[in-house]
Parts: C-alpha cells; structure tokens; sequence
C-alpha cells in the first residue's frame, strides 16, 4: 500500500471538486473492495475521500412511485428493507447472494456497483493487465479463463463484473443519481453506467472525472415474481458462475438480466421479447454474439438452463 | 522403552481418562484469543521490526539485475535481504527448492528478497519498490506433456516405485471382466487459515524463532543446516499451529527470512507470509494422472489390479505416491503398481493431508464402483468379496487389524445404503437429481520414534514437555489423558508443554502419526516416572497402583505429591518401535458413504449428508478423533467438488492463488456428517493400542461423492474436481 493523504468532507459537491482537482483521488465509504485493492497496489490512490458522513443513508419515497436508495445505504440494510423485500425481491435476494454478512454490513449500494473484477490476472501484478495497467497486455486471454466473459469481451479484456446486487439494478431498470464537480446533477440509467472492455478496459464507467454517485433511484414497482438464481461452485461465499435475475409477470413476458458472463451486468432488451417462447429463444437471443473460450463455453449453455429453470419457477 | 512385543494389559487398559470424549484443555486459550501463535508474541519481543517477501515474478530463469535503490530509500526500512547479501546458505534436509531464490529462479513466488522495516506497512509499500529484471527461460508446467519423459524415481526404503505380484499382463487380458481407465486428480493447496509466520531474534549467534511448525526437531535441524549454525544455536517454540495439513512440516521461507532479516536488522524481525504467496511460494499436493486396470472373474473374485501414477515435480522432488493403497487393500493374485515422476517447474510438490492415500484413493474408489456395476455387484458387497487379511503382495504378513468389511457393512445399515437405487439417474426429489456412494477409507499407519519427559510436582502435578506439536488436533488433550490415566490423576492435575526445541523429540504431527506415537512417548516417560515414585515412597514398582491420586501397593497407601516432597521428580524416556510393523501390516480403515443432490438444471452438486465408519485402533479420546474426521471428510468435500490449483501453463503458476479463487467447502456446503468408530485395539501397534486417524477421514471421501455423482445423474466423471461444467452436457433436459 502506497501512503494517501485521507479527507473527510460535508457534501457532495465538496467530494466531487476534491477528485476533481487530484486526479489520483478515490472516495471511500465500506472500503471492503478498495482497500483490498490498495494493499496488493493495484489501485494506489494518493489521496482518498471519505463520503461516508454526506448523509446518503437513507431509502425514501421517490416521487414516481419507486425508492430512492441513498449511495451509502449498506449491503445489509437494503436487503432488509420491508419496501424492497416486498416490491423488489429480485433486489433484495441479489443482495443476500453475494459476499458475507461481515462485507454486507460495511459495503454500500454505490460502491457495490462500483467493485472491480474479481479476474486473478487483475490481481497478480506481476502479470499483464490492461484493466491494471492499460496497454500492458492482457494474461487472460490464453491463461485460466474459466471464470471470465464470453460476451462483450475484446482483444484487450475479458474480466467479467463480479456484482450481484447490479443484476437485479439492471432487470429493475435503476437509474443512478451523480453529482459533478461543478454542482450539477445527471440521472444516468443503470444500463449506461457500467461500459464493455473495448481498448480501454481500465474505464469501467461513464462516470466522470470526480462525479459521485449520491443515490440510486428504483421506478415503480412492476409486479411479477422475482428470482434471482447464482450458480457457482460452492453453496455460499463464491462468485457466480453465471447468474439470472429475472421479473417474470402472468402472462409469461418479464425482464431478464445476467451476471458472470461480460464486463457489465448483462441484459438484452430485444431478448426479453422471446420470453413467452422459453429459455432456449431467450438465452439464444441474449447471447447472440458470444465468444467464449473453451474453458468457459459451458456458460452459455448453464445460461440457458438456468434461466430455464427460473422460468419454470416463475410458473409456480 | 522399546516396544517390540504385542501389547499386554498396561494402565492405559483401565480407561479411566483415555478413551472418554474430552473436550480440548487448550480450547479456552483459543476461544479467549490467548494462545500466542506464531505473530503474536508480543511480550518476548516488544519492539520487533517487519518482513515482507518479495516473490520472484516467473517461474524459471535468472535475476539479470536488482534495484534496491528505491526501496532502500523508503520510509522505515532497515535492511534488505537478498541471496546477494544473505551470505551462503544451505539447503535444508526437507526442502526441494531453495528457500532464498536468486540468481537461479526455481519456480514462481520463490523468495528473491525480504524487506525489513518498522512497521509492517512500510515493509509491504518498500517491497513494491525492489525492482528485479528477470531473464526468464523456458520451463515444463503440464504435466501431461511432461507424462511420457517421465522416470522412474528412485525408491525410498520399503516404498519402491514399482511392485509387480505373479502375471499381472496375463491375467487382466484373459480377465472375464475388464476395467481400464485413467483418472487425474489436480494440484492442491493446504490453504490453511493461519499463514507460515515467525519471528526470529538473535542472541549473538543464537537464534530463537517462535514459528508455526508441524515437525519441531525436523526443522530445527534444517534451520541449522540452512544458516550454517550449530544445531544447539538454534531454538524453535512452536506451541499453537493455525493449520497445518503438512504444509508447515517443513522449514518453509517465512522463517529463514526472518532469521536473516533479524541478523541484518540487529533486532527482532517478524514474518508472516503474505496470502498471496501462499500457493506458489510453498508446498502442494501435486496434480497426478492415474491409470487403473482392474480384472476379475464374473463372481467378483479380482484377479489382476494394477495402478500406474503420474506426478510432476521440481529436480530432487519426490513422487505423489498414489498407489500406496492398491498395493494393500483388495485382494488379487496378478498385481503391478508403478510411479514415475516427470520434471515440472511447478512450485515444490509435496505431503499434504495422506499425501498418497488421499488423491490414490480418489481414482482407486471410482475404479473399484466402476467395476462392481460392470459385474452387477452392489459396490459394499464387490470390496467385501475381495477382502484380505493379508499384505496381497507379501501374504505372510497379517494384518494387525482390519475391519474393512465390518466398516462397510456397519455404515451400509446405518445409512440407509439398501434404498439406493443400483441403476443411475433414478431418483428424484424436485429439481434434484439424488444419489448415492460408497468408498472405502484406507490409510497407513505409521510408527516413529517419540520422546517425552514427565515431571512431578509436591502437589501431584504432573507436567509433560515433548517437542510434539497440536496443529489444532488435539495433541495437548490425548496427551494430557495419557498423562493422568498413567499417574493416576485427574485432567486438571496435568500441565502440557509443546512444540519446543528444547523438550525431548516427539514423532512430530503428520501422516495421521502424531497421536499414537506421541502419547506412547509419553507412556514410556511415565512408566520411568511410575518406577522413579515407588522407588522413593518404597514401594515394589511392579505392584504399586497408581489411583485416584494415591499410590498403593498391598495394605499401603501414600499421597502421589509425596514421592515429590522433598524435590521435583523427572523422568524422560522415548517409545522406539521394533519389528511389528514388518511382521504384520498396520493400517487404519473405514468407510465412507455420501447421499447428494445434482441440480438438474443448473448441474450444482450439493451435499445432503455424510457417514464416516472407522476402524483405527483404540479411539483416544472420540470427541478429538471425531473432528478430526469431519474436518477430514470436509477436506474430501473439496478435494471432489471444487478445489484445484489452476496451473497457467505458459507462465507456469498457480493462478487462483488467493482465498476467493482457491475454494474450499464452507459452512453451507457440509449439512450433515455422521461418524462411527469401531470398537477395536491394535495391540501391535504401540502400548496405546491406538493408530492414526486424522487422515484416514479424507481417503476415499471424493470417491464416495463421484460414486453419488454417478448414481444421482449416469454421469461418470473421473477428472477432478468434479465441477458442474463436466456434468452440463450429459444432464438431462430439466
């Protein structure tokens, strides 16, 4: 770990301009991915900010109908939440399936959107990693890929995103509340937030220099049933194979979004159309372009039986 | 004491202590955060500075050039050591590789340079700065590739590479019916909780290392012989072991490099392995490649076994010795083992919990249910068609005990075995495919040396010191037992000392060896000490009983305190084996049965419960025993369903080498574990009676869940882990 200089700051709008004038800053709020991070130095801020006491701790009535969660709400508490429990399962069990109950109560809405990739050559920093250090090369192409992308991948990266919480965001339709350095406030939809690889895989968001997210913002409840299903190797404690959230209504239509399988939380809307016709349409559709390699291949067809199987649960 | 008779009735036959379920006298120091390990003696050195390794960036080549420039010049730091400015070194007895690399480079994470500063933050930020420009060469790292370069490796006293029994050839082609099939089992880590940890400090040329160590006199020993010291110059304390699983057996980087860091620092110096280097900086269990042919006539009688294993390691490294079981455990008169060994520039392969048994097992087990469905035999009754009383390859060598039919039949009534369905694929419970399997448990029992000595106080205390280490087993506790039985005196009245180089020589912990041979030292400590009390309270020795604190003898009595009155008596004494364990063969049993469900959708194995029957000998102490098992059978839990050491094979490392890559069972994983233990004593194996019993829990156990596996879903995968991508394309339509 490098030596920072740490700053606890009164508002938004001071956090943002404090980034924005060093560029090696981060914020901090839970830390549990961050400091991990910075011990191993493969993310060497000069400075941190530390956004915990802005007051974004709270999940309130949005004017449309829906919630808006406060960047700082924890892991934990939102699970818990009566309000999510009952109109946003998905959300709520996306939650419950990820990390422990030690980094649940420490890890915040905002920062759990914002984790980075769990792939091993992004943590050994004696290998190249464009992600870590961008031009570098990339050792998981060709290494250990069981783990990694089969869709949205490029020549330069194929980490996945490791979030469960940001699978059930994206089936939800979230919308991301920011604040600038200068003040001003954006809406960015959960589908704009978190970008594929491409040649600049170490830029994981659209995100701007010193933005900082303040809230996250669920529209109306939309009914249905809501599952959210993790495959892995383990029972407890391991990151998804491949994942499945899904809001499945009546009449056999829904949403259905994918983790383990890219860069970002994986949801294609046209898929969603074939939903009435199965799994097979849906998941062939969803996964349409997709090139895995041979260690991770069993990924498109896990998709599609998963998927199967939450539709058959959805049926009750 | 020399023990090379069978055992007659001694005062451990009275079970007053031993034998009942005892809870660990250590537990309160552990549950309360008391007990030092290896990092946390703070009041032995209060201003110690910090190690952190720095691990050599590629698996094979040479450092071209080292700058230390920057790292020199950081905050805190106080020296820097590297194998330029180490001095010479040797190598220990027990390491493959060195433990200081440079400039040779063995393999990936070895050692290069130890920077030692104030705190342990300005050490980690210093260690990034040490700039090493490698010069990388081409190296082997698939040991497949490596299978058909592979040699034979040269035997080991009893353990040779190959053993060959009548016509195997022969009989196995004119066998009626025929199994040939390979297994592969992959590179495992201990990946215990506790990393290897020390901390060093010199007294002129006298070095003390408060470590975390399995094999106390083993590594002082190659301390000395590392540094060129004087064995006598060197003092390990290892009391508290966080783990070991054969990982901390030997001298490992993490002590050499606080004893130099120490030196060039002129204080204290501490080092606790960083996780990452865990996996490729020390020892694995290596990945094998197994092929077993079975034949046997149509009424299940064997007729010819052969089992050939592949395993890789660095130059001067030994061989996984995976057949060691085939050699022993089923009957047949054509028989053929063989190992041979290819060169790999792996990290150093080594013991890791059974370290033979555990992955042979693996393969043996999936053979043996392969063959009984072949033959249309229930699984419990094809291994008990084929037992043996005798060593197959040397029949005139008994068994000492073998209950291995007992076993099975026991655990086959207590789980239920008779409502498995013998077709696969057949049951069903919701989403769930369900089945259910069988293995045998199968480990060797192993007799060492060990020392103890007994001291008594004038209160009747006794207090026992051995250098015998308890890597969270239970040594302090059976030890105790052992103690008190033999004295007389209640558990309360017994101090444990461990894990010290100072106390006389212990058989150490591994190889399930620890609990039988240690606690025999210290019978044979107190046997002296028995003879030493009558003698100064004037009793005959051969007639004194020693009871309820009170020795007697006729119509007198005296207090034990007594015999201490006017000063402390001591004894020492070490049990040493004769020939027992060559005339008959001493091995432990048991057997393993497993009921899982397989997602039918998603291919998720999930376990639903768990049976371990065993048959080891006098049970010392069943609570102790008990988990050492389900610790064991958890471990069996990994090794089938998840745990593998991804080898990248251009680079050469172990890719997953952290916590979150390298899976192990965790709680949600383990619903529910039974276990038995068969009522027996091995009267060849040591006054104790006892036998080995912690590794016997993980043999056979992956077999037993790719056996359930197989009958839950018609799926027969012989790679492991067995990992829901092997299964996906064979599964049903959900």
């Amino acid at each position: 770990m490098k030596s920072f200089t740490y700053e606890k700051v009164n508002s938004a709008e001071a956090a943002a301009s404090a980034a924005a004038s060093n560029s090696n800053a981060k914020f901090i709020a839970g830390g549990t991915n961050l400091l991990d991070l910075m011990k191993l130095e493969i993310e060497t801020p000069s400075h941190l900010i530390d956004v915990n006491g802005l007051g974004f701790d709270k999940i309130e009535p949005a004017p449309d109908g829906g919630l808006r969660i406060g960047a700082l709400v924890r892991n934990t508490t939102l699970a818990a939440d009566a309000r999510i429990r009952r109109d946003y399962g998905l959300l709520s069990r996306a939650l419950l399936a990820g990390a422990s109950g030690q980094l649940r109560n420490k890890a915040t809405t905002a920062g759990n959107l914002l984790q980075r990739t769990r792939c091993p050559y992004f943590y050994d920093t004696n290998q190249p990693c464009n992600k870590r250090s961008p031009g570098s090369g990339c050792a998981a192409i060709g290494g250990v890929t069981r783990q990694h992308a089969v869709i949205g991948a490029s020549d330069a990266c194929i980490a996945t995103h490791p979030s469960d919480m940001a699978i059930a965001m994206r089936a939800l339709d979230a919308t991301v509340q920011t604040v600038r350095p200068d003040g001003s406030t954006r809406d960015i939809p959960i589908a704009d937030l978190h970008r594929l690889p491409g040649d600049t895989p170490h830029i994981e968001t659209t995100l701007t220099s010193g933005e900082l997210i303040t809230s996250v913002t669920l529209p109306k409840p939309v009914g249905g049933t809501h599952i959210y299903r993790k495959v892995r190797d383990r029972a407890s404690y391991a990151f998804a194979l491949v994942s499945v959230g899904a809001i499945v209504q009546r009449d056999g239509t829904g949403r259905v979004a994918v983790g383990g399988v890219a860069h970002k939380p994986w949801r294609v809307e046209a898929a969603e159309a074939e939903m009435p016709r199965g799994a097979k349409a849906v998941a062939a559709r969803l996964l349409e372009g997709a090139r895995p390699t041979k260690e991770n291949a069993f990924k498109l067809s896990l998709v599609e039986r998963t998927l199967g199987a939450v539709l058959t649960e959805a049926k009750g | 004491m020399k023990f090379d008779t069978p055992a007659t009735t001694n005062p451990i036959d009275q079970l007053k202590v031993i034998g009942h379920a005892t809870s660990r006298i250590d537990g309160p120091l552990k549950t309360t955060g008391r007990a030092t390990y290896a990092y946390e003696w703070h009041d032995r050195a209060t201003n110690p500075a910090y190690g952190y390794i720095v691990g050599s960036a590629i698996a094979k080549g040479r450092i071209a050039s080292m700058d230390l420039s920057r790292a020199k010049a950081a905050p805190g730091v106080i020296a820097i050591v590297t194998s330029e400015n180490a001095g010479k070194l040797g190598k220990g007895n027990y390491n493959t590789a060195k433990l200081l690399g440079g400039p040779e480079i063995d393999h990936y994470h070895q050692a290069v340079a130890v920077v030692v500063a104030e705190t342990f933050e300005q050490a980690r930020s210093a260690a990034q700065l040490v700039k090493v420009d490698y010069t990388a060469t081409k190296g082997s790292f698939d040991l497949w590739a490596g299978r058909d370069g592979a040699a034979k490796p040269p035997g080991r006293g009893d353990n040779q590479p190959d053993t060959t029994v009548g016509d195997f050839s022969g009989a196995f082609a004119s066998a009626p019916v025929q199994l040939d099939a390979t297994y592969t089992t992959p590179d495992q880590a201990h990946a215990m909780m506790e990393p290897h940890a020390s901390m060093a400090a010199w007294e002129g040329d006298k070095l003390t290392l408060w470590t975390s160590n399995q094999m106390i006199a083993w590594t002082t020993g190659d301390v000395a012989k590392t540094l060129g010291l004087p064995k006598e110059n060197v003092r390990l304390i290892s009391p508290f072991i966080g783990g070991g699983f054969g990982g901390k057996l030997f001298l490992r980087a993490d002590a050499v490099l606080a004893a130099l860091g120490a030196r060039a620092a002129n204080r204290p110096v501490k080092v606790a392995m960083q996780r990452p280097l865990m996996f490729n900086n020390t020892t694995h269990r290596p990945a094998t490649i197994q092929r077993i042919r079975i034949g046997a006539n149509r009424d299940g009688k064997i007729t010819a076994i052969g089992h050939e294993s592949w395993s890789g390691n660095l130059p001067e490294g030994r061989p996984e010795t995976a057949v060691n079981q085939t050699r022993l455990l089923y009957a047949g008169e054509n028989r053929m083992t063989a190992m041979r060994l290819a060169m790999l520039d792996l990290p150093e392969g080594n013991a890791m919990r059974a370290p033979g048994e555990a992955p042979g097992m693996m393969a043996l087990e999936i053979a043996m249910d392969e063959m009984a469905e072949r033959l249309g035999i229930d699984p419990v009754e094809f291994r008990a068609r084929n037992d043996t009383q005798v060593d197959p390859e040397h029949p005139n060598r008994p068994f000492s005990q073998r209950q291995l039919v007992e076993c099975m039949r026991i655990g086959a009534e207590r789980f239920g075995w008779s409502k498995r369905h013998a077709e696969p694929g057949k049951q069903r419970d919701g989403r769930w495919l369900v089945g259910m399997g069988v293995a045998a448990a199968f480990r060797n029992n192993l007799l060492m040396k060990s020392g103890a000595r007994v001291r008594l106080d004038g209160q009747g205390r006794v207090t026992v010191e051995t250098d015998m280490t308890d890597i969270g087993t239970g040594s302090y506790t059976i030890i105790a037992q052992t103690a008190a039985e033999m004295m007389g005196v209640p558990l309360e009245k017994v101090v444990v000392r461990l894990g010290d180089s100072s106390f006389p020589v212990s058989a150490g912990s591994g190889g399930q060896f620890g609990a039988n041979n240690s606690t025999s030292g210290v019978y044979a400590a107190c046997v002296k000490l028995r003879e030493a009390v009558a003698q100064k309270l004037g009793f005959n020795s051969a007639d004194a009983a020693f009871v309820d604190g009170q020795v007697s003898s006729g119509n007198r009595s005296a207090p034990l305190g007594q015999a201490a009155s006017d000063g402390e008596l001591t004894a020492e004494d070490s049990i040493e084996y004769g020939d027992l364990a060559k005339t008959h063969q001493q091995s432990t049993f048991g057997a393993h049965f497993v009921e899982l469900g397989v997602d039918v959708a998603t291919a998720e194995i999930r376990i639903r419960r768990m049976l371990a029957v065993c048959a080891a000998g006098r049970i010392l102490n069943p609570k102790t025993a008990r988990s050492q098992v389900i610790g064991a059978m958890t471990m069996g839990v990994g090794a089938a369903l998840m745990e593998e050491l991804a080898v990248d094979k251009r680079s050469g490392f172990f890719v997953n080498h952290d916590l979150a890559g390298y899976e192990v069972p965790v709680h949600a994983d383990i619903p529910h574990q039974d276990t038995i233990f068969l009522d027996e004593t091995d009267p060849m194996s040591s006054p104790m009676k006892a036998k080995g019993i912690a590794e016997l829990g993980i043999c056979g156990v992956a077999a037993a869940l790719a056996n359930a596996i197989y009958n839950a879903t018609g799926i027969r995968v012989r790679d492991y882990p067995i990992t829901l991508d092997k299964l996906l394309d064979h599964m049903p339509d959900a």
